[in-house]
Formats: structure tokens, C-alpha cells, sequence
């Protein structure tokens, strides 16, 4: 039994591909149908009218939602593909020998690819260490992988367009580069947990060849296992967006979140801290406060520290790293995220 | 008798990985022991860099995903 599975023929790829195609169709017709339908149901089918509060909220939530859902399977789809080509085993070895500064830079790019989970983290961590690679190298890493991540990058594409979404890789691409720099240029390597060093290097040896059939399944797999976490996050989100949307009166926040109030970016910074994860609910919502007058510098600021200063990493990392270089960490991190958030305040 | 070991520390994934291996066993009817590896110093003693990993008869066959009902099959076929 199970001939077809050690020896996979042509049929099973031609079919999984021409699925493929099918879908691919299905999608671009949906998307472009979401618009029309989202205002026939809101103006059409329940007689709100058009510009009042209500009817501009529910027009708001109805195109959004499957928009948004949408961005998020197909986008999700392709950066697993891509991420099928890359694994922690490579990026290792692509990272082995460089030094400080192409290392730091090296190493933020590969996080973006790389598949990590923070769960990953501390076996990631030792065998990036104990192969010889640099703490800051290392660091770079580790701030860049979880900072720029798939869901926060396509939620701020669908909801703030293409250049605030390419800001935030850029700006997370800087932070994680530069942090990492700092880090190793304090020579912190006491303040790695001992029995790292005393561990024997045998880190990562497994590398595999999968086929094309396996990457579009496992692909797929990471589809469903990341929208099915975020899904309900994405339409709380989008409906307490709504309501601002509809409800708030125009520039309410320029007092509290423009760019004059100068302690809205660590306001910000710190109240991103514990929303870790709820990045598919927090970006709508903020999408909304810029409407209303909040500074885009406070509104990057806010999403690096949700997705970048995560307290489950931290306390993952806790297990390898000293109470010290944890705070160094942190502080780093959370020092660049306000520098960042000043910084296009002050240009934009 | 067939030693399976799951590495890693207890997230979503790796209680997946040992759910999928023990429904394969199960499906088999093999005799296996399932062993769940959760100390940081044991699971860096395989070649792993991402978890959850797993490793049948001391042989680590997978890491960093969670493989396939047929893939777990056939390597237990091995």
C-alpha cells in the first residue's frame, strides 16, 4: 500500500497545480467583487444611507473583513512558499564566518524569510552561538524575525497601503540591524547562560529537498494554522475600527496621538508591550486612529512594539540569556522603536 | 518496539506533532513508546535548530514542522 506516497508520480502534482490555478482564479474574482457587493448589501439590501454614520460603518466592515481575510490566505500562501526555500540550517550557514556589520545585516534580511516561531527560539539561539556566529549577528536575527512578520506586514498593506507597509519593513530592517550592532559592540557574551557554552555544536544537520507538491502542502498548512489563529482577532479588530470609522469626529486625536504631543511615541511603545499577538486585531483599529488624526511615527512605533517586544520571546529567551543581557535587550529594542517613531514624526 | 521522541517545549506545535504521531501508531498498530522531550540540554543533543522535532530510534527525521499522517507512516515503515 501507499505505492503513490514513497514514489510520487506526475498525476497527483498536475492535479494539485491545476487546484492551484483554479483558486488563484477564485480569488482575484472575489476580490474584486468584495467592493460592489460590501456597498449593495449596506446601501442596497439594509437601506442605510450613504455618508450617514451607521451606513458608513457597516460599508466600512463589510468591505474590509473579507478584504483583509483574503489578503491574509493568498499573501500567507506565497510567503510559505517562499519560506519552503530557506530554514534555520541555511540561514546558519549563510551567516557562519561574517563578520560584525554584513553579519548584522546579513542576518535581519534572513529573518524575514527564515520560518521561526518564538517557541524556536532558544535552539535557534544556541546553535547560531555555538556555530560562532556573533551575539549582535545573532540578535539581529532575532529582533528582525518576529518584528517583521507575515501578518502585520499584509494587515498594514491592506489597510495603509503599500508604503506604510514597505516603511515598516524598511524601519524594522534598520532597527534589528542597528540594535544587533549595539549589542555586539558591548561584548555581553558573559552574560550568556553557561551551559550554552559548554553544549557540543551538533546543531542542524538535517537538511531536506522537499518537492513541489510538499511546499504547496505545507503551504498550505501554514494558511490555515495562521488565519485560523488570528481570524476572530482580524474581525474585532476591523469592527471596533468600524465603529471609530463611522462615529469619531475627524482630527479628535491630533491632541493626544499627533505629532505635537511628544510622549505619544513611548506612550505607545509601552502600551504595545502586553498586546503581543493581537497584531491582527491591534492594526485595524490604529488604521482607524490615524483617520482621526493620529501621526504615522506614533502609529509605527506602536506596531513594532506589538509585534517586536514580545513577552512570551522574552521570557523563552530568559532560559539561555542572563537577567542582564535581557534588559539589554529590551532596552535596545524598545530605545530603537521610539528613535523610529520620533524619526517620522519628524520627516513626515 | 519502535522509539519515538517528540522534542520541545511544550508549545501548540510540538503537542500537535506528538498528537499526529500517536493517531499513526495507533493507526499501525505497531508497538511504539512515545516519549514527550522537553529539557532544552536533551533536545540539543539531537541536530536540531527549530522545534518541534521528531526523532524515531534515535534518528531525528524531522524538525521545525509538523510532518504528514503518511509521511510519519512511511518513515515508521523504515
Amino acid at each position: 500500500m501507499d505505492q503513490s506516497l514513497s514514489h510520487p508520480t506526475k498525476l497527483p502534482q498536475l492535479r494539485i497545480f491545476t487546484l492551484l490555478g483554479l483558486i488563484t482564479v477564485a480569488w482575484f474574482t472575489i476580490y474584486n467583487l468584495i467592493q460592489p457587493l460590501a456597498n449593495w448589501i449596506a446601501f442596497g439590501a439594509l437601506h442605510l444611507t450613504q455618508g450617514s454614520h451607521l451606513g458608513d460603518a457597516v460599508a466600512f466592515f463589510l468591505y474590509d473583513v473579507p478584504k483583509i481575510l483574503l489578503l491574509l490566505s493568498g499573501m500567507i500562501f506565497l510567503i510559505s512558499i517562499l519560506r519552503t526555500f530557506f530554514s534555520a540550517e541555511r540561514t546558519r550557514a549563510l551567516l557562519g564566518g561574517k563578520r560584525q556589520g554584513i553579519g548584522n545585516v546579513l542576518a535581519a534580511m534572513l529573518g524575514i524569510v527564515t520560518p521561526f516561531c518564538s517557541c524556536s527560539a532558544v535552539p535557534l539561539f544556541i546553535g547560531f552561538v555555538e556555530s560562532g556566529i556573533p551575539l549582535g549577528v545573532t540578535f539581529s536575527f532575532l529582533i528582525a524575525a518576529p518584528t517583521i512578520n507575515e501578518v502585520a506586514v499584509v494587515m498594514l498593506f491592506g489597510l495603509f497601503g503599500w508604503k506604510v507597509a514597505g516603511l515598516y519593513i524598511v524601519s524594522g530592517l534598520v532597527m534589528a540591524i542597528i540594535a544587533g550592532m549595539v549589542i555586539g559592540r558591548l561584548k555581553l557574551e558573559r552574560f550568556v547562560e553557561d551551559f550554552v557554552w559548554q553544549m557540543q555544536s551538533t546543531g542542524g544537520v538535517l537538511d531536506e529537498k522537499p518537492t513541489w507538491t510538499e511546499r504547496i502542502e505545507r503551504a498550505w498548512d501554514s494558511v490555515k494554522e495562521i488565519v485560523g489563529k488570528v481570524w476572530l482577532y482580524v474581525i474585532v479588530g476591523i469592527a471596533v475600527g468600524a465603529v471609530i470609522h463611522g462615529y469619531v469626529p475627524e482630527s479628535a486625536l491630533v491632541g493626544i496621538m499627533g505629532k505635537q504631543a511628544w510622549w505619544s511615541v513611548p506612550a505607545a511603545v509601552l502600551l504595545g508591550v502586553p498586546l503581543y499577538s493581537n497584531a491582527a486585531g491591534v492594526i485595524p483599529i490604529v488604521s482607524a486612529l490615524m483617520e482621526k488624526g493620529a501621526s504615522l511615527g506614533t502609529v509605527l512605533a506602536f506596531m513594532m512594539s506589538v509585534v517586536g517586544l514580545s513577552l512570551p520571546e522574552v521570557i523563552i529567551l530568559r532560559r539561555v540569556l542572563k537577567p542582564q543581557l535581557i534588559a539589554v535587550f529590551i532596552g535596545t529594542v524598545a530605545l530603537a522603536i521610539i528613535i523610529t517613531g520620533y524619526l517620522f514624526n519628524l520627516v513626515l | 518496539m519502535i522509539k519515538i521522541k517528540v522534542l520541545g517545549s511544550g508549545c501548540t506545535n510540538c503537542k500537535r506533532l506528538e498528537a499526529t504521531a500517536r493517531k499513526v501508531v495507533e493507526t499501525l498498530g505497531i508497538e511504539a513508546e512515545i516519549e514527550k522531550v522537553t529539557d532544552y540540554a536533551e533536545i540539543m543533543k539531537y541536530p536540531i535548530m527549530a522545534t518541534p522535532g521528531l526523532v524515531i530510534n534515535e534518528k531525528l527525521v524531522s524538525a521545525g514542522r509538523i510532518p504528514s499522517e503518511a509521511q510519519i507512516e512511511a518513515w515508521l515503515r523504515e
